[in-house]
This record gives C-alpha cells, structure tokens and sequence, in this order.
C-alpha cells in the first residue's frame, strides 16, 4: 500500500470513527461525517442516474434531430413524449402550475398499478394461499432425520403454518369479540405473531452487529496493521508518516474525549457547589 | 439506591462501550466458531455445484456499500464458486449506488481468480477471468421494476450496452443469450425492496429458478417464499455468508466475523435478561408499594 492509499483509508477510518462517535453524543465529527455521506451519495447517484438513464434513454435517441428544431426531425420523435411528460413533472414547483404534474403521474401510476396487479396478485397472494394449504406430508411428519423442527417441508411444519397463519388472521377480525374459543384463537394468533417479531428482532441485532463488526475488521485489517506495518507481508512503502497519521486521527478524537471529560468534571462541580 | 436501581438507571453508553470492548477482544483473540449450514443455504450451493460448465448464472448485486458489511462476502463466494466451476456469469446492479461498488468487487474477485486454490478438496487452477468470455456486467438503470420485465423478453432492451459500454452483441458469452430462459437460475443478492420485484415481476411472470442473499434485517420475512417454492434458497445475513463460506471451504471475512458475533450475542442476551429480571423485580416492589396497579 503507498502513503495515497493510506490516507485515503485514514479518512475512511476517521469517518469510521466520526460515524460511531454518535453513541456518546452528537458532535462535530460525527456532522462531517453525516453531511458528507449525504453530499456524496446524493451526487453520486446523480452522475449515475444522468449517465444511466437520461443520456442513453433519451439523448442518445434524439441525437440525430436538431435542437433548434426541439428535436422534430430526429428519427426518433416519440421520445419526446416521455421527454415533456418528464419536464411536466417540474410544474409541482410552481402553485399556479402544479396541476399539470398530475398528468404525466396519473399516467405513471395507472401503468405502475396495471403491470402490478396481476403479478403481485400471482405471487404474493395466490402462491402464498397455495403454500398454506398443501396437503399434509404424513409420510415425513416429523422432519427429516426423524425428528426436526427446523424441516420446514415437514407435515408438523404444515399444520404449523396454516395453524398459525389462521389463528394470526382472527387476531386482526373485528367483527366478532374475542371471547370464548375465538378469543383463545385470537390470543394463540398474537403469540404467533410475536413469535415472528422475535425473529425479525434477532435477525435484526445480527444484522447491527455485523455492520459493526466489518467496520472493526476494517479499521483493524486495513487501517491499524497498516499505520504499524504489522500485515501479513510487510510493506516496502512503509514509513514513519503512515503512523504520523494514525496517531493525528486518534489525538483528534482522544482530545476531544478530553475536552468533553473536563466540562463534565465542571458541570458536575458548578451543581454540587 | 440499591444495586437494582443503580443498574435500571443505567446509562445506555455503558452498555455500548462494554460491548465495543467485547467485540474489539474477540477481534483480537484468534479462535474458531463451528458453523452449522441451514438447509435453505445447503441448496444454493448444492444447485451451484450441479450445473455444468457454461451454464449461466445471473448474479443481481443489489445493495449499496451501506450494506456491504453483510452481503459482501456473499457475492464474493458465490461468484468464485461459480468461476472456479466455470460457470459464466450476468451481473446487474440495479441499486443506485451500487455500480462502482459491483465492478470494484469483480476486479477483486477476478484478481483472487487467478491464483491456485483447493476448495472441497478439489484443486482449481487460477486463471483470467475475461469481460465478455466469463461475465458481463449489464450495469444500472433506473425503474427496476420495468427492467426486471423487460429483461424477461430480451437482455438488449433494458441494455444495449453493458457497463462499460459494448454493445451487448459483441460480447461472445452473450451470443445467443437473449432472456431468462437462457440462464440456469437468477441470485438476487439484496439489502432492499428489489427482493420482492424480483420474487412478482421476475420469478412470478418468468418462472426462473430463484435465490436469495439477504441482509439479516429482510430474511426472516421471505421464509415464507421458501415455504411455497418460490426461491430454492435463502442466505440471511452473516450467518449466511458465513455458512456459504464454510460450504464453499473459501473462509472470508463473513466467517471471521462469526468469532465476533457469538461473545457479542451472549453479551446482548445477557443484557435483555439483565433488563428483564430487573423490570419484573421492579414492578412487584412497586405494586407491594401500591404504585402499580
């Protein structure tokens, strides 16, 4: 790794930082580190979406008209449709204009809605009916192996899931009050439904603490061994400025630290005094 | 105040910065976590590894780099399993800060390809993996529920062109390949809603062999497609890039990661039964003392 690289993972590493620094409290490091994803992610995806999508879809199908002629004589001409439809969209800007926005999004939405009916109809509802109301595998009730809980192809998994996918649905049914058997089936409903949320939680916390821990082999694998020449191969662009830059990056976020405990020790005086 | 009241009062920072602690000594203490493989990651890798040489695989790499931490080391194992068998492979990345992260992670890629590796007991030469022969990285467009139709009728519609500009017809793997009838299966490696246009506009309109990789936050809702056999697989989080890896025998980061969650998950259990036990005690002093009803 040359002295370039390296700062650019030194920056990464103080944004790391920065970014985490949010767990004691906000501060300014943790605002340059906010507003500069922002800034960057926005542009970013700008570059992106001009390159990607407006010059190939329209420029590059307009390019043989003339633009003195508003691109009337292109080859291409119904492309100029999208085109206003696009520029339309900007009148929600204006108060006096904004109405014409509602044309080019009601006809965004009328096809957005009729390409999606079927198919959302098909595979998030019929597929998933179908799925709850297989025929019980009596021939592998209990799981492959003999017994296991985790078979999801199992008869037990079967009766499970349309047990619980009914019981789930009479916890949202209004209409009769949940009393008698219906309420014990309502209340088996909200167990399974909270049985649900307790995995998404888990899978959730996993998920956090994945996202921290690639950050800690980052600073570790990338930054750390690299500020003290400690990787596997050693590197021949080494020299003290790797470590120089390590330790101003720490001395920033050390003083602060400093700083922060100070005015705590002075708060803590001033309201005992 | 009691060592109760002292521990409900507990400022939250505490808790992060013992369990920072926990994460940076495991970081750097080296030992081993066993992995146990689910079944619904056993059949992503047993599909992979059934297909014959040529067979294309098309790779969806649908995350920005907030979710790499996570779907990283997926795309990285999959997509060496599948050049270590030859396999070639159509990449999109139809998240919008996706594309440099994607093409960066296939130089990566193509750059651990080309030396000697032995997974499974199999010894796998390295070689150079070439644009056009081995992959083709269509690249990003906007509206990904549109391309994801308009890929089900012809690849050259949504992208005459691949990322870096050739025109599709002029890259040899994909002479002949037109939709999604001439690839063996799609791997929709995800950190959003694309997942589910991929599982109504592209599995259900298509009917092409499905599967996922996906950030522990989304999994546990799309076991339900497992159950009714709209995706063959499913990859949750680390622990399922962590399971890929142990399968594949190609140990990375998502693996070396796993030795970091476990203290960290005891130490969060430990927490919320903490937190518990401390509420419960709370409540009955309180109701003996007539607060609570």
């Amino acid at each position: 790794m040359d002295f370039g690289t390296f700062l650019w993972t030194s920056l990464a590493a103080f944004l790391t930082l920065g970014t985490f620094s949010f767990l004691y409290k906000d501060n300014p490091f943790y605002k340059i580190a906010e507003h500069l994803v922002t800034g960057v992610a926005t542009g970013y995806f700008l570059i992106i979406l001009w390159h990607n999508g407006l010059v190939p879809n329209l420029f590059q199908r307009l390019e043989d008209g003339n633009w003195y002629l508003l691109w009337l004589d292109s080859s291409r001409p119904l492309y100029l449709i999208p085109a206003i439809l696009g520029v339309m969209m900007w009148t929600r800007f204006s108060k006096t204009w904004s109405w014409v926005s509602r044309w080019p999004m009601a006809l965004y939405i009328g096809i957005s809605a009729g390409v999606a009916v079927p198919v959302e109809m098909s595979a998030r509802v019929n597929k998933q009916l179908y799925a709850t109301m297989v025929a019980i595998d009596w021939n592998n009730f209990f799981g492959h192996g003999g017994f296991n809980l985790l078979d999801t192809t199992s008869g037990l998994s079967q009766v499970l899931i349309f047990v619980g996918a009914m019981s789930a649905l009479i916890y949202f049914f209004f209409s009769k009050a949940h009393t008698g058997v219906f309420g014990g089936v309502a209340t088996f409903g909200i167990w399974v439904l909270m049985i649900g949320f307790g995995a998404s939680f888990g899978f959730t916390v996993m998920a956090r603490i994945s996202l921290f821990i690639n950050r800690l082999q980052f600073i570790d694998d990338n930054w750390v061994q690299n500020a003290f020449n400690t990787v596997r191969e050693p590197n021949p662009n080494w020299s003290g400025w790797f470590q120089a830059v390590f330790w101003v990056i720490m001395v920033l976020f050390i003083g602060y630290a400093v700083k922060e405990f100070v005015d705590y020790r002075k708060r803590v005086r001033s309201q005992t005094a | 105040m009691n060592i109760l009241d002292k521990m409900m009062r507990l400022d939250r920072r505490w808790i992060f910065l013992f369990l920072i602690v926990v994460c940076v000594v495991a970081n750097a203490v080296e030992f081993e976590v066993p992995i146990l493989v689910n079944r619904e990651v056993q059949s992503i890798y047993d599909f992979i590894d059934s297909l014959p040489p040529d067979d294309i695989v098309l790779v969806a790499i649908d995350y920005d780099p907030n979710n790499l931490a996570e779907l990283h080391p997926m795309t990285f194992t999959i997509v060496e399993q599948c050049w270590r068998k030859k396999l070639k492979i159509i990449f999109t990345s139809l998240s919008q800060n996706g594309p440099g992260m994607t093409d960066q992670a296939i130089r990566d890629i193509t750059d651990s390809m080309a030396l000697d590796r032995t997974y499974n007991g199999v010894e796998y030469k390295g070689r150079e993996i070439v644009n056009g022969i081995d992959y083709t990285f269509l690249g990003y467009k906007p509206y990904f529920a549109l391309i994801i139709l308009g890929m089900g009728q012809n690849f050259r519609l949504q992208f005459p062109t691949d990322y870096y500009g050739t025109p599709l017809d002029s890259l040899p793997m994909m002479r002949g390949v037109n939709n999604y009838d001439d690839i063996a299966c799609v791997m929709d490696i995800s950190g959003g809603n694309i997942t589910d246009y991929w599982i109504s506009y592209g599995q259900g309109r298509f009917d092409f062999p499905l599967a996922l990789g996906l950030t522990g936050v989304m999994t546990a809702q799309y076991y339900p497609y497992l159950g009714s056999g709209q995706v063959f697989g499913i990859m949750g989080g680390l622990l399922g890039a962590a399971e890929y890896e142990e399968l594949t025998e190609n140990p990375g980061l998502a693996k070396d990661g796993m030795r970091i969650q476990l203290p960290a998950h005891i130490v969060i259990i430990l927490f919320i039964v903490l937190g518990n036990i401390g509420f419960f005690i709370d409540r009955r002093k309180r109701k003996q003392e007539g607060g609570v009803q």
